[in-house]
């Protein structure tokens, strides 16, 4: 039998390896800070920060579905509360919530109401068109690739933009098929 | 209430990257200029003192009439990059206030610098900043 998978992360959380938030902070901080030294645009910036966020997605979703014995998820409604109860506990230590369906259950939003990344951080005007927290958008689109889903992943509300929570819409492209390279006979 | 305060932010090399006139005296039309000038005077009369003791309070270290330049040195001084001082020229004699204003300001002030998108030495721009400086002032001053 399937092992039963967890409502919430809090387990996991409490197992894996941590590091100061002090440091994840600033740490992200200081990458953020140079992207924009050296790209000068903002939106280059954030094009940016998606880029690598997609490119840590791709590499964590094996991390975390190692980790999570989390077994197939039976629709998209599921997978998104396993990303928001599971996922963000696991690697951010905070938990997410998910509301605002569509009919169809291919659209939803993840609020996050605490946010580690931005601790500290104050936007200033020149940077307004700031997403500062792009890479974590990157992230769930990379890993909800590797897991054959498409998804289109846009930030709706900021705190660093005067909104009170992070919401992020998460929107269901396609599923594709999962393609065998080989044939059994062969 | 102080009748006349003005605080001042300088870093190193001595470039004044904060600035509040916090009093509640009508303005006069010179004043800006005079509380700067005092203000710079007093810079190396601060360099001279912060090296003699450890406190980071130094009151009363210039005076100009009415006025007392009090100032509150971060603890930088050794290390040259973040050094900065809070300058604040007062006529009132409310030295306990003072110094609590002093401290609650260098917790802003450390927030501010944590904040990765300021570039330290660069001139604080923050609203929100300026708010709370002014509420520390109303109730310390």
């Amino acid at each position: 039998m399937a092992p039963v998978a967890p409502r919430s992360g809090d387990a996991i959380f409490a197992n894996i390896e941590r590091v100061n938030a002090e440091l994840f902070t600033l740490t992200y901080g200081a990458i953020v800070r140079q992207l924009l030294t050296d790209l000068e645009e903002v939106e280059e910036v954030n094009k940016q920060l998606d880029q690598m966020g997609y490119n840590i997605g791709i590499r964590l979703i094996d991390e975390f579905l190692a980790k999570s014995n989390v077994s197939r998820c039976v629709d998209f409604r599921e997978t998104a509360d396993v990303i928001a109860k599971v996922g963000f506990k696991m690697f951010l230590g905070v938990t997410a919530s998910v509301t605002n369906w569509d009919a169809e259950g291919t659209c939803c939003s993840i609020v996050l109401e605490d946010n580690p990344l931005v601790d500290f951080v104050e936007l200033p005007d020149n940077y307004q068109g700031l997403y500062y927290c792009n890479i974590l958008s990157g992230v769930i689109r990379g890993a909800l690739d590797m897991v054959s889903m498409k998804a289109e992943v846009t930030w709706l509300r900021d705190a660093l933009r005067g909104d009170d929570v992070f919401e992020l819409q998460v929107k269901l492209l396609k599923q594709v098929p999962e393609e065998y390279p080989y044939k059994d006979d062969e | 209430m102080a009748t006349t305060a003005c605080f001042i932010i300088v870093s190193r090399n001595d470039i004044p990257i904060y600035e509040a006139e916090v009093g509640v005296a009508a303005k006069r039309e010179d004043a800006a200029q005079l509380h700067q000038f005092i203000l710079h005077a007093a810079l190396d009369v601060v360099q001279d003192l912060a090296w003699t003791t450890s406190a980071m309070y130094l009151k009363s270290v210039d005076r100009f009439n009415e006025l007392v330049v009090s100032v509150y040195v971060t603890a930088g001084h050794i290390l040259y990059f973040i050094h900065t001082r809070l300058m604040l020229l007062h006529d009132s004699r409310n030295d306990d206030g003072i110094k609590s204003f002093f401290q609650e300001v260098h917790e802003l002030y450390i927030k501010t610098l944590l904040n990765p998108l300021y570039l330290p030495g660069s001139r604080i721009t923050s609203s929100h900043f300026d708010t709370k400086v002014r509420a520390l002032a109303r109730k310390y001053l």
